[in-house]
């Protein structure tokens, strides 16, 4: 495409049978091609208006800024179309099914947006003194008591910053128990296939090594191997249930029992508690630590990639290594439980994992969440998961290859793999081709122990029609992909961009922009 | 239940479909003694939409807001005005409602908008390059220790007595479980820094000295001779700005050859929020990209030759690494760098110059009233938009008197410091754009009162 820049003169494109010219502009009717700021804004314009008046006065010392910066500035409306045309360009849930399996996309309900904005949570800063922030203290109090009940736990540290933090938190808390119990020696974490990337990188990033136990064609974790491995030198095991083949882990309990025998802790991925809030509490199943993804169970939107929010559960056992700060209920109100007054009981804290009290925004929004649902929809909440996954996995086992229909109902997601496409087609081409469906695919090659995993959780949020229509979308894409349709490869073909070439960016990376003209 | 669209036809369709008597028989595989037959304890049915409303204002007006009255506090969260347009824009379900951009096709606008972002970031912190944003400053800082120890093999750490103290808690926690070893202490209530000591303090085993700019107290010193001491021992400066802001109106730690900067961007468009969610700003040199733990947005083209956006680098990460990445992290505070971005953009330069500018002046202006109250001695005389005062008394309580007075005066260092009794007179008063002259005034009069 030749786009003309210069001037109002273009050169015609020329007509040709059957081809649809170029347009002048780039655009596409209400496709529209936008510019980087650095290319549209300049160092004079500014948006905000600020009160008129000298700023004199300099104690800046010799440190006062001489050369530019190099930020370009828009005015407010130029700003707005800048930014939503950007917006244009994005698949989010708000636009239709979103099927990420192990991401958890539903609907982010916007009386939870409304209440993180009101200004007794969005403006109080986290060193008010206590008595003047009451409430934002009882708001965590009350999800932290809400998470222990659902959980079936002791207590919970509030303060990780997102899942994976929290699985750092957990992890923390174990090797804090085993080094007061003087066994600091014990170095393993057992850590199954199935089980997401983050927690063999926690584990090791904790100063732990890491050993692999495989999972059952099944898709479970071989819990025979597990016990076989279980020793003395073994601190714990971290394991994913519902696991990441969309299975319920049915030896949890027989896996906790095993390894608490040998004086070890179970770490237990919660990512994915939304399949279970409400008929299971992971503390009946032997579990000492959990973290919960609170934007994936009780609904706060990602933002195009967070922030996240990652409370972890504790047993007893683990309770007096949580980190710092806590909320505590006394006679008067609620106090900060923070280094200088963590006495007696809290002494074995780890420490402080953040600068200041978690995610506030984050925690009104899951108040918010659990309040609306009541006790009797969350439970429908994962029974709604759990049946609209099942309904996918049963109306699509016969078109693409289900690895694991044969071991039981799934929980929140249903797995699929590329066994049975044509040669040359792959779980990326059937992924591309739903774009121009007009959904956003299933998350792609994990867990890698599925050939070409499609992992697809279409969460409770989705209506029947919405599934039907993606159910038809999938399976049509399928059967193209099994017949070698070419035109799969190239997809997707009605998107803003054509497939992108990655490792162009990461052979030669260009991670800010430079003006090429200079 | 209005978020929940399956009818009870819906679900007995759906169930014959799949063959299962009821939805029990989906559960299975839960062993019966795990599982919940009866309600939830303690919580009630779902409620209306107008009755959370009520709880959640209701606990929202116990607390005293900031907009509400005079507001001095800083210490890592600043208090700036954020223009309407702002969270508008972030509100927008395509950018709210999105994930992760592991589509690349169909995610061009939170991709090239992450592109933006680190442009503008690199530009204000003055590195070569800088990440898609980490959790927030604390742990961005402690991510940027780790990267040194990566990148100079060695595991000593020299903090700064003025880096803030929950950053510095927050590397201990860490340092206790990665073997690194932190030499770190108290600030002393002076005008002057401690780059002297830190600069004697660097050895051969040094991998980094990590440096806040302004510091704890709000001072601020030339890093330059700090970079060069790091350089010459083969360590590296980190810089950890908590306040961007003052890089409108201050040289930026990389102009002072700092290696990596890290910050908090809460200032810049994200509002206080009671300490999160906040934004993380991360950059350095661009021989360290491939040890900097995060994401990255990088730029390339598509099948058609257009320019293009998608997370790149990867396989320094977790989900292609394992045990081995770079790093855990695994998510970023995307929306939070959004409202970053936007509210850099409204600024631009010019503006983000003039709102420098105006907070400088400010707090000028109230240091100037403050330290006339009789018995108040101000500790330093160069800051930016955060100073520190001498009250000749223990600070916290007056700090606590102060807000029952309905005056929010500034952050105790008793507060943070706690058990640190040269350190219990210090007030530390942050100044912005949104303090009024009769702010200031409000402030010094109560202030002389409850002195009296």
């Amino acid at each position: 495409m030749t786009i003309n820049q210069s001037g109002w003169k273009p050169t015609s494109p020329e007509a040709k049978d059957g081809e649809v010219s170029a347009t002048f502009t780039g655009n596409r009717a209400l496709m529209l091609e936008e510019k980087l700021i650095f290319e549209i804004g300049d160092a004079h314009t500014t948006g905000v208006d600020f009160a008129e008046g000298d700023v004199a006065g300099s104690r800046l010392g010799d440190l006062s800024r001489k050369a530019p910066i190099g930020l370009p500035g828009l005015s407010e409306p130029e700003t707005v179309r800048h930014y939503t045309r950007l917006s244009r360009q994005n698949y989010a849930i708000d636009l239709g099914l979103f099927p990420l399996g192990s991401c958890t996309m539903k609907h982010n309900p916007r009386l939870n947006e409304k209440m993180a904005r009101l200004p007794g949570f969005s403006d109080v800063h986290p060193l008010q003194p206590v008595d003047t922030v009451q409430g934002a203290l009882e708001v965590i109090h009350q999800l932290a008591h809400w998470l222990v009940t659902l959980t079936g736990m002791a207590s919970v540290a509030m303060s990780p910053k997102a899942g994976a933090h929290g699985e750092l938190c957990g992890i923390l808390a174990i090797k804090a128990a085993l080094e007061k119990r003087g066994e600091g020696h014990r170095k393993v974490i057992l850590v199954p296939e199935s089980a997401h990337g983050t927690n063999p990188a926690t584990a090791a990033f904790a100063g732990f090594s890491v050993e692999n136990i495989p999972a059952t064609d099944e898709g479970r974790v071989d819990t025979a191997a597990l016990k076989a491995r279980l020793g003395p030198d073994v601190a714990g095991v971290m394991i994913t249930n519902p696991n990441t083949c969309g299975l319920f882990e049915r030896d949890l309990k027989d896996i906790s029992d095993a390894v608490h025998g040998v004086g070890g802790y179970v770490y237990c991925d919660g990512a994915n508690f939304n399949a279970i809030v409400g008929r299971v509490r992971p503390g009946d199943l032997g579990v000492d630590a959990m973290h919960i993804n609170l934007h994936k169970t009780f609904s706060t939107p990602h933002g195009g990639g967070g922030p996240g929010s990652g409370p972890v559960v504790f047993s007893d056992a683990l309770t007096p290594f949580a980190p710092l700060p806590f909320v505590e209920k006394t006679g008067e109100g609620f106090r900060l439980v923070e280094e200088e007054n963590a006495d007696d009981h809290h002494a074995d804290s780890f420490g402080r994992m953040v600068a200041f009290h978690g995610q506030m925004g984050m925690f009104t929004r899951a108040l918010t969440y659990i309040l609306s649902h009541g006790a009797d929809g969350l439970r429908q909440v994962a029974e709604d998961a759990v049946l609209n996954a099942n309904y996918v996995l049963r109306s699509l086992e016969d078109t693409l290859d289900a690895p694991f229909a044969k071991s039981g109902p799934c929980m929140h997601e249903a797995i699929f793999s590329d066994e049975n496409l044509a040669e040359g087609f792959s779980t990326i081409d059937v992924a591309k081709a739903l774009i121009d469906e007009g959904f956003h695919p299933m998350t792609m090659y994990f867990p890698l122990v599925v050939h070409g995993a499609m992992l697809i959780e279409p969460t409770e949020t989705e209506s029947k029609a919405a599934l039907d229509q993606f159910i038809g979308a999938l399976a049509s894409v399928a059967e193209r992909a099994k017949a070698g349709d070419p035109s799969l490869k190239t997809a997707p073909h009605f998107a803003p961009r054509a497939r992108l070439d990655e490792t162009l960016a990461a052979r030669k990376p260009v991670l800010v922009w430079k003006d090429k003209a200079a | 239940m209005r978020y929940l669209p399956l009818t009870s036809s819906d679900r007995a369709e759906m169930l014959s479909v799949i063959g299962a008597g009821s939805v029990d028989d989906l559960f299975v595989d839960v062993p019966e003694s795990a599982r919940l037959s009866g309600p939830i304890e303690g919580l009630p049915g779902h409620a209306s939409e107008l009755a959370v409303e009520r709880h959640m204002t209701a606990l929202a007006r116990k607390n005293m807001v900031a907009g509400d009255v005079p507001f001095f506090l800083g210490c890592g969260a600043y208090r700036h005005h954020v223009p309407a347009s702002v969270d508008h824009l972030i509100q927008r379900g395509e950018f709210l409602t999105a994930y992760t951009p592991y589509q690349p096709e169909i995610a061009q606008g939170t991709l090239q908008m992450l592109f933006e972002f680190q442009t503008q970031v690199a530009r204000l912190l003055g590195t070569d390059v800088a990440n898609a944003s980490m959790y927030d400053g604390s742990t961005a800082c402690w991510e940027a220790i780790g990267m040194a120890r990566r990148i100079t093999r060695k595991s000593k750490a020299i903090l700064s007595s003025g880096l803030h103290p929950h950053y510095v808690s927050v590397a201990k926690t860490m340092a206790k479980y990665t073997g690194d070893t932190l030499e770190t202490g108290a600030p002393v209530l002076t005008a002057e820094t401690d780059i002297d000591q830190m600069i004697a303090a660097i050895d051969a085993d040094t991998s980094c000295v990590v440096v806040q700019y302004p510091d704890i107290l709000g001072r601020i010193a030339d890093l330059t001779p700090l970079a060069e001491a790091c350089h010459a021992k083969k360590a590296l400066l980190i810089a950890v700005v908590t306040e961007p802001v003052a890089l409108g109106a201050i040289r930026s730690p990389g102009e002072m050859d700092a290696d990596i900067v890290v910050g908090e961007g809460q200032s810049l468009g994200v509002g206080l929020q009671f300490g999160g969610p906040y934004v993380g700003l991360m950059g350095c040199k661009d021989k360290y990209i491939r040890q900097m733990p995060g994401r990255f947005c990088g730029e390339t083209v598509d099948a058609d030759g257009k320019r293009g956006f998608v997370l790149t680098l990867s396989t320094r990460e977790q989900h292609i690494r394992r045990e081995k990445a770079t790093s855990n992290i695994c998510t970023n505070s995307g929306l939070c760098a959004l409202a970053f971005s936007i509210h850099m953009t409204l600024l631009g330069e010019a503006g983000l110059r003039r709102m420098a500018g105006i907070n400088h002046a400010n707090a000028c202006r109230a240091a100037d009233r403050l330290a006339k109250v009789p018995g108040v001695k101000l500790v330093n005389d160069v800051f930016f938009n955060e100073f520190t005062l001498d009250l000749g008394h223990e600070a916290r309580p007056i700090v606590r008197t102060l807000a029952e007075r309905g005056v929010l005066a500034g952050v105790s260092l008793g507060r943070l410091y706690p058990g640190e009794d040269a350190l219990a007179n210090g007030l530390v008063v942050a100044v912005t754009e949104t303090v009024t002259a009769e702010d200031i005034e409000t402030l010094a009069q109560a202030l002389e009162e409850v002195l009296a």
